[in-house]
């Protein structure tokens, strides 16, 4: 199929419709109202579900109940809507319901600002909400990124029975850029959903449920959740390595639209002859714990410099793979302010001079 | 000599087991009739039940049909959710009034004024139950409960909630109904009750919701017997029974 050029929302949108996820329950929230308002259209054109809540708090039990039947569900939000959702969303990974969360982040805490921001990934890969559960967590980088990853979240939110959420910024949502569909979709193919209610016709009843009242079963529960989580960091592990060369002295590690914008200045700083490699974690739940490992630790590199729309938050699973055999250094903005490639650079020749990033100053 | 046949049995719509529902309280009865409408109906095996958080918690374990186990006050969401994408479906929220008139105040009211087609069950016994004892936004004005020990000032927390009343001022179409259990004839009606809204249901017409006032003998400190009185001299005249709402309009 020919690229078409689109909105990062309303790409994510049609990706999941290719991916035969036509159910979509959402409240509007900006800056992802795009994905909404295309699927309003979209959806009763293919015999979807699109229903507009009264609440985040409401679209995610609604969540609950629609991925019960067991026919692919999904909603976008952002950081508070995703908030609002915490409560559904743990209640889903307990249940283990296969759902897909789109959080296109924004300035925080509070009601913040509406502009991009990447400090929503504690939020997404540490918990958000209450008890012992993981969601898968997918961080694109480019619209086309998005497309292809929206489409395989709802293949792992299946194979896996667990609710898996997209990272993107403000940037990922608003941009646009030339996308390409694939002419027909095909996956893997995935066990029959057994788990579904779907009525007690000739059955026992079947329960959907998070509660475990006897102490056995709910650690019965919680290790096996735990084994999924451990195979996910197993065989959905995915990054990317770029211009990562025995020669670099420092190793940037970003992700999403900042892993684009040091790409940038990497490549302008190869103008000036200075050699530079990003290390991009394209899961952030399960995080790439042993290639940035691998990557940090070559001999050659002095310096890990991590940078993020945050004041600093994936940069501490950075720390904790690297552990302490080399300097990891953070550099971030907030707010909704994005570092311009010329920032970066800065940063990266600080970091040459002294071993040491400039603070930011406002 | 005569043959002997049965003539009570233990409806399709509820599986063989023994509830942890206290002496006297009317959950069980309630559970009944909505398994005999089920069973009546001919609808159990397309059924889907949604239990909520409260005394009615492990719902799930009485009735013999599938179900879903909500957080707190959000079963009207799970219901839409499911609904939405299995109208040929059966569904129901069971619901205490603490689960529904105040944690999930917004839920049930959003989904009412949507008009979801599916049945709301809405036991109401002026208490929170399972957590002990607590003041619910259905309380009595003076009635004890432990937040509320010297009895409910309603200067400070506002009269009861009426839920009938206040869902019957939405446009939307719906069936509302308030009806009690505590005594023989007063069941007969309830199921009649409960039979008119999963017909609405199964027709396709409206949201449709039995509220039922209910007892709770731990809580409130009374017999089971004392507590039949006590719905029939205090919760039915600050809850009058009636329809409050029909689709065709009159009531």
């Amino acid at each position: 199929m020919a690229k078409i050029l689109m909105k990062g929302n309303e790409a994510i949108a049609e990706a999941a419709v290719r991916a035969g996820a036509v159910n979509y329950f959402a409240y509007p929230i900006t800056p992802q109202n795009e994905v909404g308002e295309y699927l309003a259209r979209r959806l009763p054109e293919v015999g979807g579900v699109f229903l507009q809540a009264e609440s985040e708090v409401a679209v995610g039990n609604m969540l609950f109940g629609a991925a019960s039947t067991g026919k692919r569900v999904f909603t976008t939000s952002s950081s508070p809507g995703i908030s609002l959702m915490q409560e559904a969303i743990s209640y889903m990974a307990g249940a283990q319901l296969p759902v897909v969360l789109l959080n296109i982040m924004r300035g925080g805490p509070g009601l913040g600002g509406i502009l991009p921001a990447q400090s929503d990934y504690f939020q997404a890969t540490k918990g958000g909400g209450h008890g012992d559960y993981r969601l898968l967590v997918l961080a694109p980088s480019t619209i086309q990124e998005a497309v292809d990853l929206t489409m395989l979240a709802f293949h792992l939110a299946d194979k896996y029975r667990n609710p898996v959420m997209i990272i993107g910024d403000g940037m990922i949502g608003q941009m646009m850029e030339p996308v390409e569909f694939p002419d027909s979709y095909t996956e893997p193919e995935l066990p029959p959903k057994t788990w579904a209610a779907t009525g007690a016709d000739g059955r026992k009843p079947q329960v959907v449920k998070s509660l475990f009242l006897d102490p056995i079963a709910l650690e019965k529960n919680n290790i096996l959740l735990h084994e999924k989580y451990q195979a996910m960091k197993r065989e959905e592990i995915r990054f990317e390595c770029y211009k990562t060369a025995p020669k670099n002295k420092i190793l940037l590690v970003a992700y999403g639209t900042m892993a684009r914008i040091c790409q940038t200045a990497i490549d302008e700083l190869e103008g000036e002859g200075i050699s530079v490699g990003l290390f991009r974690p394209i899961t952030c739940f399960p995080f790439p714990e042993e290639a940035l490992y691998a990557e940090a630790t070559k001999s050659n590199i002095e310096t890990v410099l991590t940078i993020e729309m945050s004041m600093g938050q994936m940069v501490e699973d950075v720390e904790r793979v690297v552990a302490r055999q080399r300097p990891v250094k953070f550099f971030g903005r907030t707010g909704g302010i994005v570092p311009s490639p010329e920032e970066v650079i800065q940063q990266i020749k600080q970091i040459l001079a002294s071993g040491q990033p400039t603070k930011v100053k406002v | 000599m005569q043959s002997l046949t049965t003539t009570f049995t233990r409806p399709e719509g509820l599986q063989d087991v023994v509830t942890h529902y206290c002496p006297g309280c009317t959950h069980g009865i309630i559970h009944r009739l909505v398994a005999e409408v089920l069973d009546e109906l001919g609808v159990r095996e397309r059924t889907l039940g949604v239990a909520p958080v409260g005394c009615s918690v492990l719902a799930y374990n009485y009735f013999n049909t599938d179900f879903l186990e909500s957080p707190h006050g959000r079963a009207p969401a799970l219901a839409t959710g499911f609904k939405r994408l299995r109208p040929d479906m059966i569904v129901f929220t069971y619901q205490g009034d603490g689960d529904l008139a105040s944690i999930g105040m917004s839920e049930i009211i959003h989904a009412a004024n949507r008009g979801e087609k599916f049945t709301t069950i809405f036991v109401n016994n002026a208490i929170y139950g399972m957590t002990g004892g607590q003041m619910a936004p259905t309380t009595l004005a003076g009635q004890v409960a432990t937040t509320c020990p010297m009895g409910r000032d309603t200067g400070k927390t506002g009269m009861p909630i009426r839920m009938c009343e206040l869902l019957s001022g939405l446009v939307t179409p719906a069936y509302l109904e308030r009806v009690a259990v505590h005594f023989p004839q007063q069941i007969i009606k309830a199921k009649k009750a409960i039979r008119r809204a999963f017909q609405y249901q199964i027709e396709n017409k409206c949201f449709s919701l039995v509220e039922v006032l209910s007892t709770c003998p731990t809580n409130w400190g009374k017999t089971p017997a004392e507590s039949t009185h006590w719905v029939e001299e205090n919760l039915k005249s600050y809850f009058p029974l009636g329809v409050y709402k029909t689709p065709e309009g009159a009531k």
